[in-house]
């Protein structure tokens, strides 16, 4: 029995047991490096566009493994338009925020509509959306960079530039007290949600998982949000970027499993027809997962103008496939219909870590993106043979 | 006495859940037509996937003896290469290739690196003169009737060197002069000394072709008739096919049957794809509160077609036709709508149009009524699992927890997460289509008894069924459906199994000669 249940625990936490032994070999690797403030901290800056594009990628990929090319333009061209907006034509900044969330939605919108209804093949829509996007990037920009060093506060809220962390307000020492209180104040949320979800659960009969499995998941998680606000405050604090990242996470991950439009994701991928016959309207259901794409992309183009203080005609190229990747390395099904936001977010870690890591280790560009992809593929490899009952050759 | 080419003894065949074959023997001599016949769901396609290797020795019990030997067959590639060839009920050919490349696929003339396409359509064109096909061996399959493909097939199993030729169902989609011709082709290769084996629900086309005849019912051989010996007749093939005795397999009811709920009139349906070709055909009918209307036929009959048709327009094209719900006229344009006026349909495929079977129970029995358990779209977990639990309970389903995922129930408590599904809807009037296929005698007893609940409750059941004493034991009211068409309409009291046998291939005979 007890073997059943390691199994079941190998099974439902291998990206995080993964995550863990390649932490442990690049922290070994690296004498410690990747584990210096300054490296954590950093992992969060770099890779929070994976976070933002792979949530909404999810969803895309959760209505039956349909991916979304276009992302990387869309992401270009969003940041594109808000440079220019805010640099050549010195428009108000939260307008220009306004408008280039406008701008993203609508380019998902219009994708959304020829997939949804038109029934366009999502692959055939997003690939003439990555060139063509890609190609407006380059017109808007007139092939030029376009610096927006001296919007300072829209640099300082997406998280770029020296300043973009949040400011301390308590101390003034080498460690960044609200930052600490923020990870204190985080953990014991975490831990009254978890004990009242459980005292609910008690209360009225339903199962609840052992307590020494509870009471040790508990322990370990508020041990990493501890470790990780710890390694942020000896750093230089929360980067403004993180808020963003967690707000996405947060209200993606709450509507993917308490809401019903969150359902109908996982329904339109287990079985498209079913869903339509018990009265649910699959077209708006993929609608939604590519407009809400366009719309994720937006804030990922502030994010990424933001931190490299311009917009250029050549950024976010790959952003699509660093989210594609990062959705089936944390588990969503390649046939669409299974996949959770956290684990979306595991996959993302992980990629980051091993980019980092690799990068500490002076290991070549181009070999890193040989690792890269044969992680990419032993991950989906790994969740098709399991689903096959752990035959490794497809019956014939 | 003729050599005995194929013996099957004593083959059983279980599927999780359900008998499908128990005992079965057939005994074909080389050199005759063996005709099989019996009802949907009797098992003769099954028998004929064991004997073609479809499902591998070893899944079944039982000895397939060929030619003299005992076999042991893996895959189809066994079989063929022993000259035994079944030609499924659905066409299996490539519209974009040529008859040739269709007729020697997997089988190509040449070497392993360059096929020989000289050798390919000459030897095609050889066999299409003996199957008496007249088409170039170049033309595209897409470009000939479904007659001439049916040919094709024919032709394709004789370039794989048959000695054995199994059709299951060769004329269902043939008109008169084709089948005639099909029909005909097989006398002539018979004369030739091919030995066939014909699955067909066409009695008259078995009374014509075959030297004998095995009847199945219910999984097991119940007779052969030899041509020879017995005098056949078309009822005396009925009779063999569903004499059995009705005995308590079906729960009682007080009938209360009230007013008219729902009522269609002149409902017409066009195919999807084939825009010509019409499904359903001026149907009209009505069912009652508190009434169980059963709708009989054949498969294709266009029974599955009607059903969708009228659930807010889930299947077809160029729909015309007028739909009561308590007398009032309603245009249901999507299953939404078809919803909100309280139609439920339970589909017969409840694994492809039914259930998401990665998703667990409570997740399926919610899907097409999540509203109900939550509030501005956010789902109220633990009411989701209470409403699951509860009918978990009251429809018996066998399970661990209301968490476990649907696809590894049998196929018995797949349908009862089914019929919760959609009795949380809270509809007042359900179309079932083929409540019960493919499970087991006991599930079947309580379906019947849920279906009596919910009629007791003043709801309205149509009952869609191949299963001619299930739709005897359990509805108050018949329609008997054939191609598109309602061809009779009987009182649950007046019907018996014959009468409703001889509705369906009576009305098919007439129209052939139409």
């Amino acid at each position: 029995m007890s073997k059943i249940k390691s199994v079941d625990f190998v099974k439902k936490y291998t990206m995080i047991i993964v995550l863990i032994i390649v932490t442990a070999f690049f922290a070994w690797r690296t004498g410690g490096a990747i584990l210096l403030p300054m490296n954590v901290s950093s992992l969060i800056s770099q890779n929070a566009y994976v976070f933002i594009l792979a949530t909404g990628m999810l969803l895309c990929i959760l209505t039956g493994g349909n991916i979304d090319l276009s992302v990387g333009s869309v992401v270009c061209f969003v940041g594109a338009i808000g440079a220019m907006l805010m640099v050549n034509m010195k428009m108000n900044m939260w307008l220009a925020i306004l408008v280039m969330f406008a701008v993203g939605t609508l380019i998902g919108a219009f994708q959304g509509f020829w997939i949804a209804y038109v029934r366009i093949p999502p692959f055939i829509v997003t690939l003439a959306g990555m060139l063509a996007f890609r190609g407006l990037s380059n017109v808007v920009l007139d092939g030029m960079t376009v610096s927006i060093k001296d919007c300072t506060t829209f640099v300082n809220l997406f998280g770029g530039g020296a300043d973009c962390y949040i400011p301390d307000f308590f101390g003034n020492g080498s460690l960044n007290m609200t930052c600490i209180f923020a990870g204190v104040l985080a953990a014991a949320i975490y831990i009254s949600i978890q004990i009242k979800g459980r005292m609910d659960k008690v209360k009225k009969g339903y199962e609840v998982e052992g307590l020494i499995t509870a009471i040790m998941k508990m322990v370990i998680i508020t041990a990493v949000i501890l470790a990780f606000t710890y390694r942020l405050a000896q750093h230089k604090g929360i980067p403004s970027v993180l808020i963003w990242v967690l707000i996405v996470i947060m209200v993606y991950g709450y509507i993917t499993s308490n809401t019903t439009v969150g359902r109908y994701f996982y329904a339109v991928g287990g079985n498209e027809k079913a869903t339509k016959l018990s009265g649910i309207n699959t077209n708006k259901v993929y609608f939604l997962a590519y407009m809400n794409m366009g719309f994720l992309a937006a804030l990922a183009g502030m994010v990424t103008i933001a931190r490299m203080t311009s917009a250029q005609p050549t950024y976010g190229q790959n952003y699509e496939m660093d989210a594609i990747g990062s959705c089936f390395i944390g588990g969503a099904s390649a046939y669409g219909g299974t996949g959770t936001v956290p684990g979306v977010i595991v996959g993302a870690v992980l990629m980051g870590v091993i980019n980092l890591g690799m990068s500490l280790m002076g290991v070549d560009q181009n070999m890193q993106k040989v690792v890269k992809g044969l992680v990419l593929l032993a991950a989906v490899i790994f969740d098709v043979v399991s689903k096959r009952g752990g035959k490794l050759i497809a019956k014939n | 006495m003729a050599k005995i080419l194929l013996e099957m003894k004593n083959i059983t065949k279980t599927f999780p859940g359900v008998k499908a074959l128990d005992n079965v023997n057939l005994q074909v001599e080389e050199g005759e037509i063996h005709a099989l016949v019996g009802e949907n769901g009797a098992g003769k396609s099954t028998l004929m996937n064991v004997l073609s290797g479809i499902y591998p020795y070893g899944t079944y019990e039982g000895d397939i003896i060929y030619d003299g030997e005992v076999c042991k067959f893996n895959a189809i590639k066994d079989s063929e290469e022993k000259g035994i060839v079944i030609i499924h009920q659905e066409l299996a050919l490539i519209p974009y290739m040529t008859i040739g490349e269709n007729m020697f696929l997997g089988n190509e003339r040449g070497h392993k690196y360059k096929i020989n396409w000289n050798e390919t359509n000459a030897r095609a064109a050889e066999l299409l003169k003996t199957v008496g096909l007249r088409e170039n061996p170049q033309t595209l399959i897409k470009d000939i009737g479904v007659g001439k493909q049916q040919l094709v097939e024919i032709a394709k199993a004789l370039a794989k060197n048959a000695k054995l030729l199994i059709l299951d169902e060769p004329t269902a989609s043939l008109n008169e002069t084709d089948s005639k011709a099909l029909l005909d082709l097989m006398l002539q290769l018979k004369e030739q000394g091919m030995t066939s084996i014909i699955i067909s629900h066409k009695l008259n086309e078995v009374s014509y072709v075959a030297d004998k005849i095995t009847v199945i019912r219910d999984g097991s051989t119940i007779e052969t008739l030899d041509k020879r010996v017995d005098k056949i007749s078309e009822g005396r093939i009925i009779k063999g096919m569903v004499g059995r005795e009705i005995s308590d397999r079906f729960p009682k009811r007080e009938p209360h049957i009230g007013d008219i709920r729902m009522e269609v009139k002149h409902w017409n349906v066009y195919h999807p794809l084939y825009s010509e070709r019409k499904v359903v055909d001026d149907v009209s009918l009505n069912v009652r509160r508190g009434e169980v209307v059963g709708i009989s036929g054949l498969m294709g009959a266009g029974r599955t077609e009607l059903a969708m048709s009228l659930f807010g327009k889930s299947y077809g094209d160029n729909i015309s036709g007028e739909l009561y719900i308590n007398g009032k006229e309603v245009h249901l344009n999507n299953v939404q709508e078809a919803i909100r006026n309280r139609l439920a349909y339970v589909t017969e495929d409840r694994k492809g149009n039914g259930l998401i079977l990665s998703n667990p129970i409570k997740i399926n029995t919610t899907l097409s009524n999540l509203n109900a358990v939550s509030s501005h779209t956010v789902i109220d977990k633990d009411k989701e699992y209470n409403v699951a639990v509860d009918y978990k309970e009251k429809l018996k389903t066998k399970c661990l927890t209301v968490e476990q995922n649907v696809g590894n129930l049998s196929g018995g408590n797949q349908q009862k997460v089914l019929l919760a599904k959609w009795m949380f809807a809270d509809p007042d009037i359900l179309i079932l289509d083929e409540p019960t296929r493919g499970i087991d005698v006991g599930a079947k007893y309580e379906i019947y008894c849920i279906i009596n609940q919910l009629v007791a409750e003043g709801k309205s059941v149509i009952m869609i069924s191949s299963e001619l004493p299930e739709i005897l034991g359990m509805c108050d009211r018949i329609y008997i459906m054939n191609e598109g068409k309602i061809v009779g309409e009987l009182a649950g009291s007046e019907a018996t199994q014959e009468l409703i046998m001889s509705h369906i291939l009576g009305t098919a005979g007439k129209e052939q000669t139409a």
